[in-house]
């Protein structure tokens, strides 16, 4: 089980306590698909991806945005049982959706960018650590069902 | 990965051209997030007396880390021949994994999203990180 100290669960709650995942979500998964074009694999169904202007106004985008970061949301308010969590959302991933979880990565790397850019010098080293270890954890937990 | 187009070289100019001046406070910060975020880096670094954030070495390297990304930028034409005797440097002295320059390179971005909020834009982002990508690949040119 992971564990993880008390400034880490005070800083990763206070962060999801300060952002909006309604313009974080949107922000980081139209950024990830801009920077890394090949996840636009799994979102052919959303519409207009042809550049970052159009990724950056779909709604298919803005909306999913908002979902990702609400399901990361969710693993914070159970940081002691995030792979239970997630067990079925890594099946979704795996069986319905087949995601590379290589993609989680990029993303997470995204929402860390993202939000290194909302909170500025906030966003301290030893924060940034505490936030993506907990980005870690989640990814690892969405891989974890996948054979 | 891939190379780097025109469009590619031009943002990337653009954007380091707000550099010159904060070469020592973006490498600090660099540097430090690194060390913090990735305690395996810090192997690099067992001859320092100080590895906390913004203590003088790490200062001093992060400067000459970001002196040579700018250096770098100037010759974004041709980076493999540009940067010969740094990845000899890094391949025969420094002995640093490759894999290390993707961290990095993660942590740099970290510190350019900050310092520049408006301007790091997804266009300017991905523009970089091919670039730094590109840097590392001509860094690791030597090592085998």
């Amino acid at each position: 089980m992971v564990q993880w100290t008390d400034f880490e669960r005070a800083t990763i709650k206070a962060i999801f306590a300060k952002i909006d995942s309604a313009v974080v979500g949107p922000a980081a998964l139209s950024r990830c698909l801009v920077v890394y074009p090949w996840t636009q694999r799994y979102f052919g169904k959303f519409g207009n991806l042809f550049n970052a202007d159009a990724i950056r106004s779909n709604p298919n985008v803005i909306a999913h945005g908002k979902v990702v970061l609400d399901g990361l949301a969710r693993a914070v308010q159970n940081l002691d049982d995030i792979k239970a969590t997630y067990a079925e959302l890594s099946v979704l991933h795996s069986e319905k959706l087949q995601v590379d979880p290589d993609n989680f990565k990029l993303l997470a790397d995204c929402v860390s960018i993202v939000v290194a850019a909302q909170l500025g010098k906030d966003f301290t080293p030893e924060v940034q650590a505490a936030f993506q270890k907990f980005l870690a954890v989640a990814v690892s937990a969405l891989g974890k069902q996948y054979h | 990965m891939t190379s780097l187009n025109a469009k590619d070289k031009n943002a990337v100019k653009a954007f380091w051209a707000k550099v010159p001046g904060n070469e020592e406070k973006i490498g600090a910060d660099a540097l430090s997030r690194m060390l913090a975020v990735y305690p395996q880096t810090k192997t690099y670094f067992s001859h320092w007396k100080d590895l906390s954030p913004g203590s003088p070495q790490v200062r001093k390297h992060g400067k000459t880390i970001v002196c040579g990304v700018g250096e770098a930028v100037g010759k974004i034409d041709n980076l493999t021949a540009g940067l010969l005797n740094l990845s000899e440097l890094h391949a025969f002295t420094l002995r640093v994994d490759p894999a290390n320059f993707k961290i990095l390179s993660h942590n740099l971005l970290v510190v350019l999203a900050i310092a520049f909020p408006t301007e790091f834009t997804p266009e300017a982002h991905v523009a970089l990180d091919k670039f730094l990508a590109s840097l590392a690949g001509a860094l690791s040119e030597k090592y085998r």
